[in-house]
C-alpha cells in the first residue's frame, strides 16, 4: 500500500450476552483502511456488519464485551477516555446509519443540529456556522437550503433526511466516514444519487470511507477493496477488481450467483443458496458456511479455516477448498 | 381527462383493469394514489409492477382485489366486474384471488399455530371436514418445501423471515386460487433467501397454472419473474411492455432512469454519475400534464400542458410520453 494506514483493527471480538447464551457478533476480525481509500463490507443480515462498525466507533451496547485492537490515526481507541472519544467521533471519525433518524434528533431543527455540531467541534461563531450550514446543505443537494434550516427531520422525505445526516457527518471534515447501509432504505434512483454524493465528497475531501452494504452491486463500482463477512468473520478480502475477477471463497461466489441479473432472460432459475446462516449463539466447530456449501468435505465440518493470503497480492480468503485450485472445488 | 389508453394483450385476459382511480382523503386534502390506470393480465402470465416508494403499487394491488374500493373504474376478473360485487358474491370471488405481503412475519398472527393459520381460509370458505382440511394444509406446506409434521404445531416467531414467507405462500395456495397479487414478497429478505423464494414462486406458478401481479421496486427482481413489466410513477403508468424489450429499449425517460440507477455487480461497469434528478413530488398535488415532468430531462411546455396517454411505440410496448426515447 502506497498510502498511509488510517485505521487498523486487529483480532476484534464482540461478544453479546443473550438469554440464549453468548452471541459472538464479531469473531476475530482484522482490517485496515488507508487514508482516502474506500473499503466495502458486504454480508447478509445478522453477519455482524453493524457490530463491527460500532466496535470501531466504540458505540457498542452497554453489555457488549469487546477485545482486540483498534488503531485510528495513530491512537488506540480502546485506551481513550470517553471525553476524548466523543471529540474524535464528532470530528475526524464520522458515521451515517441506515436509518437517518438514528443520527438526527427529532425535536431539533436541521439548522440547530448542524450549527451546534459546527460550533462545538470547529469553534465557529453563530454567523460563520450558519453560513457553513447552508453551504453544506447545498453541497449534499438539498434545494432551498436556507429554508431547510428551520425545518424538523419529520418534515423531510427519507432521502432528504439521509442527505442531512450526511451533511452533519461531513461538517467537520472527518478523516474516516463509516456509512452503514446508507441507502438500503431508499429507492433506487435516490440510492444512486446518495452514493454519487458520498463518492464526490470523498474525493474532494480525500476522506476514507467504510461502505457497509448487503448488495454486492453497490460495492462493485464504488470501492477500492472489499471484505465479505459471514457469521461474524471476514471470509474473503481483496482489492475490488481482483475479487470480482476471481472469487475464491464459495460463499462469495454463491452470494453473487444468487443475485437476479438485469441482463438475464426472464424466468431463468436463480442458483439459490439453500438453508440459512447458523444461529450465532450456537457456533459451529468447522467452517460456518459448511452446512450450506456445495463444496464442503469432511475437514470443513470439524476445523475452522483461517483467513490466509493467496498468491494474488492483497487477496485473502478462509477456505479449505477454494474455487479454482487443484486442491479445491470447481477444479 | 385522466383516461389512459387501454393496451390490449389478449382477447381473453383473466384480469382487465379499466381506468382505475383510487384516492385517500387526509384531512381536507386528497392523496391521488392511483389516477386512471388501465392494464390487462393474460391467463398464466406474470405482470411485474415497478416504481418508487409511494407511487401507488400497493394501492393498485389492493384495489384490484377490492380490499380498497376504487373511486371509479372497473376491475374485470374472468369477465365479471369485481367493483360491482358485494357481500357473499364478492367473498366467493375472493377465493379465486389471493394476496402475499412484503412483511411475512407481520402478516402472520403471532398467537396462532401454523396449521391453524393455513387452515383458516378453508374454514372461511366452508370446508367443514377436518380431515380434508388437514390434507389440504399438508399439501400446501409440502408444496412450499416445508415438512407439515415439523411445522403445523409451531408459532410464527419460531421461523425465519424466509420460512414465514413460505408459510404465507402456502396460505395463499391452499384455496387453489387462479390469481395472486404478490406485493413485494422478497423485499424484506436477504439475497440468499430471496433467490429461494423467487424460485419457489416460479415453481408454484408453473405447477398450479397461476396468473400473477408481481409488485416490487427492484427491477432485476421483477425482470427475473415477469413476462411483461408495467412501470408506475406517481399514480400513473409510464410504460408497459414485454420484459426483455422494455429493459433493452426503454421508451419512457423514467424507465431509462430506473434502469440506469441499478447497481451492477461488476467493477468494470463504473456507475454513471447520475443526473441529480431530485425526488418525486407529493401525490396530494401532482404536477399538471405529465407527472414526471419535474424530474424529466426532456420536459418542455407541452409536458406541463397535456397529460400524455399510453400509446404503442413498438410491438406490445406502450408509453405515456410526448417525447419518448424510441
Ligand atoms: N443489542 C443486541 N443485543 C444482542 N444481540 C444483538 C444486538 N444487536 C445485534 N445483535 C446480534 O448480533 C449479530 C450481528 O448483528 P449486526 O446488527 O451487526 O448485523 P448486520 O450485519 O449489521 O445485519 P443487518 O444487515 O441486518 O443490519 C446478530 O446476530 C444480531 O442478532
Ligand atoms: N391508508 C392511507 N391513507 C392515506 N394515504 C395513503 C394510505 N395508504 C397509502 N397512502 C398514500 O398513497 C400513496 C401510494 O401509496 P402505496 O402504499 O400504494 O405506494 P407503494 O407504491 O406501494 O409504495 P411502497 O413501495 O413504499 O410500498 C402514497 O403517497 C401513500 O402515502
Ligand atoms: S471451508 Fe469448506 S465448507 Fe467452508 S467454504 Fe470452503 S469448501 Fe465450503
Ligand atoms: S411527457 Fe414530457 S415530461 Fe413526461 S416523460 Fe415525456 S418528455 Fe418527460
Ligand atoms: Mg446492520
Ligand atoms: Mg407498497
Amino acid at each position: 500500500m502506497t498510502e498511509s494506514t488510517l485505521l487498523s483493527i486487529e483480532d476484534v471480538i464482540v461478544d453479546l450476552p443473550t438469554p440464549r447464551g453468548n452471541l459472538r457478533a464479531v469473531d476475530r476480525v482484522d482490517l485496515t483502511v488507508g487514508a482516502g481509500r474506500t473499503l466495502g463490507v458486504v454480508g447478509e443480515s445478522g453477519c455482524g456488519k453493524t457490530m463491527l462498525s460500532r466496535a470501531i466507533l466504540q458505540l457498542l451496547p452497554k453489555k457488549a464485551k469487546l477485545s482486540g485492537r483498534v488503531m485510528f490515526d495513530g491512537q488506540s481507541l480502546l485506551q481513550l477516555s470517553p471525553e476524548k472519544l466523543r471529540k474524535l467521533r464528532g470530528r475526524s471519525l464520522a458515521v451515517v446509519f441506515q436509518d437517518p433518524m438514528t443520527s438526527l434528533n427529532p425535536v431539533l431543527t436541521i439548522g440547530t443540529q448542524l450549527i451546534e455540531t459546527l460550533q462545538e467541534h470547529l469553534e465557529l461563531d453563530m454567523r460563520a456556522a450558519t453560513k457553513r450550514s447552508v453551504e453544506l446543505l447545498a453541497a449534499v443537494g438539498i434545494p432551498a437550503p436556507e429554508q431547510r434550516l428551520t425545518q424538523y427531520p419529520h418534515q423531510l422525505s427519507g432521502g432528504m433526511r439521509q442527505r442531512v445526516a450526511i451533511a452533519i457527518a461531513l461538517s467537520c471534515e472527518p478523516k474516516l466516514l463509516i456509512a452503514d447501509e446508507p441507502t438500503t432504505a431508499l429507492d433506487v434512483t435516490i440510492q444512486a444519487q446518495i452514493l454519487d454524493l458520498l463518492a464526490r465528497e470523498q474525493r474532494r475531501r480525500h476522506m476514507a470511507m467504510i461502505l457497509i452494504t448487503h448488495d454486492l452491486g453497490v460495492v462493485a463500482g464504488r470501492t477500492d477493496e472489499v471484505a465479505v463477512m459471514y457469521a461474524g468473520r471476514v471470509v474473503e478480502r481483496a482489492p475490488t477488481p481482483a475479487l470480482f475477477k476471481k472469487m475464491r471463497m464459495p460463499y462469495t461466489e454463491a452470494l453473487l450467483a444468487a443475485l437476479p441479473k438485469i441482463d438475464a432472460a426472464p424466468h431463468t432459475p436463480l442458483p439459490a443458496i439453500s438453508g440459512r446462516p447458523p444461529d450465532p449463539t450456537r457456533p459451529l466447530k468447522g467452517c460456518s458456511f459448511s452446512p450450506r456449501c456445495r463444496y464442503a468435505w469432511a475437514q470443513c465440518h470439524v476445523e475452522k479455516p483461517r483467513l490466509e493470503e493467496s498468491d494474488s497480492p492483497g487477496h485473502q480468503f478462509a477456505c479449505f477448498r477454494p474455487i479454482d485450485t487443484s486442491a479445491g472445488a470447481g477444479a | 381527462m385522466m383516461q389512459q389508453a387501454l393496451p390490449a394483450v389478449s382477447n381473453d385476459p383473466l384480469l382487465d383493469v379499466d381506468n382505475l382511480v383510487v384516492e385517500y382523503p387526509v384531512g381536507n386534502k386528497i392523496v391521488h394514489a392511483v389516477s386512471g390506470v388501465s392494464l390487462q393480465i393474460a391467463r398464466g402470465e406474470t405482470l411485474g409492477l415497478v416504481g418508487e416508494s409511494g407511487c401507488g403499487k400497493s394501492t393498485l394491488g389492493r384495489a384490484v382485489l377490492q380490499l380498497r374500493r376504487p373511486v371509479s373504474g372497473r376491475v374485470l376478473f374472468d369477465g365479471q366486474d369485481l367493483t360491482a360485487m358485494q357481500g357473499d358474491t364478492l367473498r366467493l370471488m375472493r377465493q379465486r384471488v389471493q394476496l402475499i405481503f412484503q412483511d411475512p412475519i407481520a402478516s402472520l398472527n403471532p398467537r396462532r399455530r401454523i396449521g391453524d393459520i393455513i387452515a383458516e381460509p378453508l374454514i372461511i370458505s366452508g370446508v367443514k371436514d377436518a380431515a380434508k382440511r388437514q390434507k389440504l394444509v399438508d399439501e400446501a406446506l409440502s408444496a412450499v418445501g416445508l415438512d407439515p409434521a415439523l411445522v403445523v404445531g409451531r408459532l410464527p416467531h419460531e421461523f425465519s423471515g424466509g420460512q414465514c414467507q413460505r408459510i404465507c405462500i402456502a396460505r395463499a395456495l391452499v384455496l387453489n386460487p387462479e390469481f395472486i397479487v404478490c406485493d413485494e414478497p422478497v423485499s424484506a429478505l436477504d439475497v440468499s433467501i430471496r433467490a429461494q423464494i423467487l424460485n419457489l414462486l416460479e415453481e408454484m406458478k408453473a405447477r398450479y397454472g397461476l396468473t400473477l401481479l408481481f409488485i416490487a421496486h427492484d427491477l432485476a427482481v421483477v425482470k427475473a419473474v415477469s413476462d411483461r413489466v408495467a412501470v408506475m410513477y406517481l399514480g400513473r403508468l409510464c410504460e408497459v411492455g414485454p420484459s426483455e424489450q422494455l429493459f433493452a429499449k426503454p421508451a419512457h425517460p423514467y424507465t431509462a432512469l430506473l434502469i440506469e440507477a441499478i447497481p451492477v455487480p461488476d467493477p468494470d461497469v463504473r456507475p454513471a454519475e447520475t443526473v441529480p434528478v431530485g425526488e418525486p413530488p407529493s401525490p396530494i398535488s401532482p404536477p399538471s400534464g405529465c407527472r414526471f415532468r419535474t424530474r424529466c430531462p426532456r420536459a418542455d411546455q407541452r409536458c406541463s400542458d397535456e397529460v400524455p396517454e399510453l400509446r404503442a411505440v413498438a410491438s406490445g410496448q406502450f408509453v405515456a410520453c410526448h417525447h419518448p426515447l424510441i
